[in-house]
């Protein structure tokens, strides 16, 4: 991370409300260029309402939202453009080969791309041809991924992308996005498994019932617990369980 | 961004179109319905035309076969004989209507009748087939009977001659009903399914964080169907033609007047595509619906028979539904070969069913 980091992302007071109850409640936090944010919390505490918002996807109910200069309420074509997105379960048209995928969304941002170039930045050179039904999940998050790069974004916005794949697919997913960053785009990342915060995310939000807990890095959040005089009821090993999985399966993508 | 070049919503709109017709053609059941289906149908329909009219006699058994009379009914090309079944299994046939009556000749050994007596049994089971059989018998009777009197005077002659004006055929009639029908279940059933299909896995949520516009995501979509649609039903006129001797009146114009009339007709019929999908909430709620639209107007609508065919008061329904019109105006632009500006009756018709839908479409078609 940079010294003095630009601010990429700036969000104050931001309000999500329905009918029966308030899914975002007001709240403020800004994004730096160049890192990997996060957004931790259990379902339903509001981080996918959040990302959509910013994704230009929902409509807000109060506050203001800055990506790059640009102003969400006056200008969210021009935010569009310079944004990557991969949804929460999201779809495509499931009988079209990847290369023809990759064809739309190049249309879809007026943009030429290097085909071959894009699915080998996340190993699926191999499946250019394969139809995306025909792709396990870990490989269909993979192409997502690869879709969010398309118009070289500035901010690539994920929503959970690792939920519903084995560890080996997760640590691959994981180097993808260290990837990215170390690219220059920033990425912006919702989750609720608290390793993949843990090891991803430069600073994380902790979410909960659409208010922030705390914003903090990981270590600093970690360190102040401790300090706190909090100790691991069990033995810490210097390893667990998914240690031993992926070492005897070894690390490598393996393509099911 | 790559340049100052600015946003070309066309381009994006194009790149849909092209991602939605690949997944048309890769869809089995898209290409069945609005292909294979009506050329099924039209093969059927032509195959059962070339029969052409006959009426079916049986000969009974012991009946002499030597004598003039039968050998002129014999070469009469719509009389088929049937001379080797017993006498009680033809009299069954008969009763049955399978047969339109059972003829039997003999020599006559009284000397004041005439030499040949010819009993001819028809049965009301074959009403018609039994009168007609009737009257070609006795034609051929009469022949028979002039032909062994040369020395006659004749008062009258009848010369028959085959007009070669353009006939219409069972395929000109049959050929536009399928088109209809293929435009009719591509527009409903294909616009219908696709949408919820897409709304329900998210494939187009995708495309609203892409720059374009939601207005050229539909008709991206909408153009890729016309398309195909378009596709479709140029080779079924192109079969018709080649196969059946379906009419094109003018050739080449003909051809494309009724593929303009077959465009708007689509809009028509994928605006009703675009109600379904906003109010059914999954996929088996379309079928039904799909139905509802689809069939009342497949049988009433002209396609497989002429409205004029009907009472009075199912005609009356026929009149309001928007397939009637584009049945009519399509036989009337192939077989007289006019132009489509010469059906506008037609045309007002489903423009006004064109408004009536896509009002119903805007308020009903969601995007989630």
């Amino acid at each position: 991370m940079k010294i003095n980091p630009a601010i990429i992302i700036s969000v104050k007071n931001l309000l999500k409300q329905y009918e029966d109850f308030t899914a975002v409640n007001g709240i403020s936090f800004e994004v730096y260029e160049g890192e990997i944010f996060g957004l931790l919390g259990p379902n339903g505490a509001g981080k996918t309402t959040t990302l959509e918002i910013l994704e230009t996807l929902r409509d807000k109910s109060g506050g203001d939202v800055i990506i790059d200069g640009l102003n969400l309420d006056k200008d969210p074509n021009s935010i569009k453009k310079i944004i990557g997105v991969q949804l929460q379960a999201a779809g495509y048209y499931p009988s079209l080969k990847l290369f023809e995928l990759l064809d739309l969304f190049g249309g879809l941002y007026n943009v030429s791309i290097d085909k071959m170039q894009m699915l080998a930045r996340v190993g699926l050179e191999d499946k250019a041809k394969s139809k995306y039904k025909d792709l396990s999940g870990g490989q269909k998050q993979r192409f997502s991924l690869c879709t969010t790069l398309i118009n070289n974004p500035k901010v690539i916005f994920l929503d959970e992308p690792t939920t519903g794949l084995d560890p080996q697919s997760r640590r691959n997913l994981w180097d993808l996005i260290r990837k990215i960053r170390d690219n220059g785009t920033t990425v912006v990342i919702t989750t609720h498994y608290m390793d993949e915060a843990e090891e991803l995310c430069d600073r994380v939000a902790v979410m909960e019932a659409g208010k922030f807990i705390v914003l903090d890095t990981p270590v600093n959040l970690i360190d102040k617990l401790v300090a706190r005089g909090f100790k691991r009821s069990k033995e810490v090993k210097q390893a667990n369980l998914e240690d031993v999985f992926l070492d005897l399966t070894g690390r490598e993508w393996r393509d099911e | 961004m790559n340049g100052p070049k600015p946003y070309s919503q066309l381009r994006a709109m194009l790149a849909v179109t092209q991602a939605s017709l690949r997944s048309i053609f890769r869809n089995p059941s898209t290409v069945a319905f609005s292909f294979a289906l009506p050329v099924f149908f039209i093969l059927i329909f032509g195959f059962i035309g070339k029969g052409g009219f006959s009426v079916t006699v049986g000969v009974a058994p012991q009946s002499d076969t030597t004598n003039r009379a039968y050998s002129i009914i014999r070469a009469i090309p719509v009389v088929k004989l049937v001379t080797n079944e017993p006498a009680a299994q033809m009299r069954e046939e008969l009763n049955r209507g399978n047969l339109d009556g059972i003829l039997s000749l003999a020599k006559s050994s009284d000397s004041s009748k005439p030499a040949l007596q010819m009993v001819f049994q028809k049965s009301k089971a074959s009403a018609e087939g039994g009168a007609m059989a009737e009257l070609i018998l006795s034609n051929a009777v009469n022949r028979a009977n002039l032909a062994g009197m040369p020395e006659l005077k004749r008062t009258a002659e009848l010369r028959v001659e085959e007009v070669t004006d353009p006939a219409f055929k069972k395929i000109d009639f049959i050929l536009p009903g399928m088109l209809g029908f293929s435009l009719l279940s591509m527009g409903v059933f294909g616009t219908a399914f696709v949408f919820l299909n897409l709304r329900n896995t998210l494939v187009i949520k995708r495309f609203f964080a892409t720059p374009i516009h939601k207005a050229y995501i539909v008709l991206g979509e909408a153009l890729s169907r016309v398309i195909f649609a378009l596709m479709s039903s140029s080779l079924i006129i192109v079969l018709g033609y080649l196969a059946f001797g379906f009419t094109l009146q003018h050739g080449i114009f003909t051809f494309i007047n009724m593929l303009l009339l077959a465009f708007i007709a689509l809009f028509v019929f994928m605006g009703m595509g675009f109600i379904i999908s906003g109010l059914a909430k999954t996929e088996s709620a379309v079928p039904p619906l799909a139905n509802m639209i689809v069939l009342p107007q497949l049988l009433l609508g002209g396609t497989f028979f002429p409205v004029s065919a009907f009472p009075s008061w199912l005609q009356l329904i026929s009149k309001a539904l928007p397939l009637t019109y584009l049945n009519q105006a399509m036989r009337k632009i192939a077989f007289e070969g006019v132009s489509i500006f010469s059906v506008w009756p037609d045309i007002l018709a489903l423009l006004i069913w064109g408004v009536i839908v896509y009002i119903l479409a805007t308020r009903l078609f969601k995007w989630e």
